[in-house]
């Protein structure tokens, strides 16, 4: 991998414990900007007196149900994809890994395109359909991915999961052309807002839904924070160390799949998260699994709440697509990383 | 290690990588490949909305006359088309083939670039602030388009001390084009313009005309000759950086040139057809099954199979639903894809 250097594991342990607070109090200060922004502007005392009970009614509804479970679900997202991401690119070594990359956000989007169709004749009432409909999408990709990829006695090799996902993203991408040139404008507008990234679920069912996948993945992730280590120094180094390789695997790339398909189904194909964070993460704190999957969940907590408070606030009363905003302030700040510091 | 162990260590697996080359299987898949594009191009203007039969062709190649409307059609309508699907996929291709070997990534293709995004940005401008431009001049901003996603990419990408390593070019490759994807999905949606777009590539190679044909078709053929001319390095280069160092190899050279090669020829292509990336993908991969890891193989082989990929897929475009036409860019997807999945399931690691 990279030249060597000996950092002492204090420093290093120093470095991501500061860049974890920048990014809590960073997180902190969005979450309440967040909180203020939007059609209807709340001063901050009237947000904390609401908190506390004593706001009016309209704040309370306005507040509480529905701007508190959208950013709840933002930074939930966040999180779920930058994990995702930083296990793909850890388990199939290569830096391009992401869930999108290997067609989970492809077949979301087919599963909702299909729906659009095929179902929905009200668009009004599929809000609260489209999640499950992405996550069968995604979850049906992943099993499709993951049965191709599959050899009897070989089980699943990085490369043939990375490449069998490119063909189905691609396969399922043609289907969408196909299916785009049929529809009818409105529907279309719809899709492609769906696909450009748009958080969906705005109500407490949805934060009750995804929270499950993650309090149960990211920290069994974690827990195996020290086999991404290991697989970092090559398959020959991991299996003379002892491991089962094939099965630490399997885990790994189930946990991201089924993480990714959490995210996806509510937030729509906001699929950059998942690439960049990792690669923010490993350029501020280093390789060691156990600072990089905690900070990695931080910065995508962070970016995708800035990304969707700034989509809220940018062309009111219209919204921008959360996934389009995460681009654009996401991939500056990358290039930017990417040109300054050294490998 | 010192310094001459390495230099017979790096000649060593160049030895190895030369010794994977199939010259024999090169040569008859070229061979076979231009008799079979030959016979396709025929196949391909006598079938279509209207059927034309053999002799008519040939009437229409040896005994033109204007006034015969299945002339007109073969001339001015199907020639130019077939012309322009093999002129597309054999570009796509050797682009794919390039930047797989430079960036020794087997996912690298021309889109990672920031080509495609590129392009469809101002697709996706010229739409919104200049509808009912010419179809010459959206081809021109298209590809205009092209060749600034690539400048950055490759701007950002060299800009640190280290210079532009393979990894730093697809990290650099893959931010711009979200982020110039993410501006043309912003465009297309607030002014409405995204299922024209999607109509536009649907058309695929469909509106190609001599006038474009004079102009892309030499440019084409000398960036693949200067591509084979390069081959020798880029085999050297897919070894690993410290490997073609150790030879003697200039590998920013090559890495520079080969990039402009890569813009030149994918950029053309994309503005013809629109995104069909998948060409660039999947042909290098097969084209490495058959004839090995020797890029002065790979890159001719590419361009045939990467020829007759495109123009297979735009008879049956234009056929299989006539008198509709399937977008050529899904039905390549279609097609490769149950390909590529047999060759992922089918090899192991590779490259």
């Amino acid at each position: 991998m990279t030249n060597f250097k000996p950092i002492s594991s204090t420093k290093k342990k120093n470095k991501a414990v500061v860049t974890a607070i920048i990014l809590l109090v960073l997180l902190i200060i969005i979450f309440l900007l967040s909180l203020n922004t939007g059609l209807i502007k709340i001063d901050p005392l009237t947000v904390i007196n609401t908190f506390l009970g004593n706001g009016s009614e309209q704040d309370e509804l306005l507040l509480l149900e529905f701007r508190l479970p959208r950013i709840v679900i933002a930074v939930l997202i966040g999180m779920g994809l930058a994990v995702s991401g930083t296990v793909l690119q850890g388990v199939v070594k290569n830096p391009l890994a992401d869930p999108g990359i290997i067609g989970i956000n492809a077949g979301a989007g087919l599963a909702v395109m299909i729906f659009v169709i095929y179902f929905s004749t009200e668009l009004g009432n599929s809000v609260f359909i489209m999640p499950i409909v992405a996550f069968i999408g995604a979850g049906l990709t992943a099993v499709v991915i993951y049965v191709f990829s599959y050899k009897k006695d070989e089980g699943v090799s990085p490369i043939r999961l990375i490449l069998v996902g490119v063909a189905v993203a691609a396969g399922i991408s043609a289907l969408m052309i196909v299916l785009t040139l049929r529809i009818d404008p409105e529907s279309y507008s719809f899709v492609a807002t769906w696909l450009a990234g748009s958080i969906w679920g705005t109500s407490w069912n949805f934060v009750l839904a995804l929270l499950p996948w993650l309090v149960i993945l990211i920290p069994f992730v974690y827990f195996k924070s020290r086999v991404l280590d290991v697989m970092n120094l090559g398959d020959a180094t991991a299996v003379s160390l002892g491991m089962n390789l094939e099965r630490e695997r399997r885990w790994l790339l189930a946990a991201a799949v089924a993480l990714a398909a959490a995210s996806v189904s509510v937030s729509g194909a906001i699929g950059f998260v998942g690439l960049i964070a990792p690669h923010m993460t490993r350029r501020l704190v280093g390789e060691t699994h156990k600072y990089v999957i905690p900070i990695a969940a931080l910065i995508g907590a962070v970016l995708v709440l800035t990304a969707d408070t700034l989509g809220r606030l940018i062309l009111q009363p219209a919204e921008i697509p959360t996934g389009v905003v995460v681009a654009i302030i996401g991939a500056p700040y990358f290039l930017y990383l990417l040109a300054k510091l050294n490998d | 290690m010192t310094k001459t162990n390495t230099v017979v260590e790096s000649k060593k697996q160049v030895k190895a990588v030369k010794k994977t080359a199939k010259p024999l299987r090169a040569t008859a898949i070229i061979i076979l490949g231009i008799i079979f594009l030959c016979c396709s191009f025929v196949a391909s203007i006598s079938l279509g909305a209207a059927d034309i039969n053999f002799d008519t062709i040939w009437d229409a190649f040896f005994n033109f006359d204007e006034t015969v409307t299945q002339h007109q059609i073969i001339w001015e309508l199907r020639f130019p088309r077939i012309i322009g699907a093999a002129i597309v996929g054999a570009a796509f291709s050797v682009a794919g083939a390039l930047m797989q070997g430079m960036t020794r990534n087997p996912l690298a293709d021309s889109g990672l670039l920031g080509l495609n995004a590129g392009a469809v940005m101002m697709l996706a401008i010229s739409f919104s602030f200049l509808p009912g431009l010419p179809f010459v001049y959206t081809v021109l901003l298209s590809f205009f388009g092209a060749a600034l996603g690539a400048t950055i990419v490759y701007g950002i990408g060299s800009m640190s001390k280290n210079g532009l390593t393979p990894i730093r070019l697809v990290l650099a490759g893959a931010a711009v084009t979200a982020l110039l994807t993410a501006l043309s999905e912003g465009i297309a949606l607030y002014f409405d313009v995204g299922q024209d777009m999607a109509f536009w590539y649907a058309g695929g190679v469909s509106s190609t005309r001599w006038e474009h044909l004079i102009v892309i078709t030499p440019i084409v053929i000398i960036m693949i000759l200067i591509a084979m001319r390069l081959a020798g390095s880029i085999t050297i280069l897919s070894l690993g950086e410290e490997v073609a160092v150790s030879l003697g190899e200039r590998t920013n050279r090559t890495k520079l040139i080969s990039a402009i090669v890569v813009v030149i020829l994918a950029g053309l292509a994309v503005s013809v057809v629109g995104a069909v990336s998948f060409v660039g993908l999947i042909v290098p991969h097969l084209t490495r099954k058959i004839v090995g890891y020797d890029y002065r193989f790979i890159i001719p082989v590419s361009a045939v199979i990467g020829a007759m990929l495109v123009v297979v897929a735009d008879l049956l475009a234009r056929t299989l639903n006539a008198p509709f036409e399937i977008p050529i860019g899904a039905l390549i997807s279609l097609i490769g894809v149950p390909f590529f999945l047999y060759l992922a399931r089918k090899g192991g690691q590779e490259l």
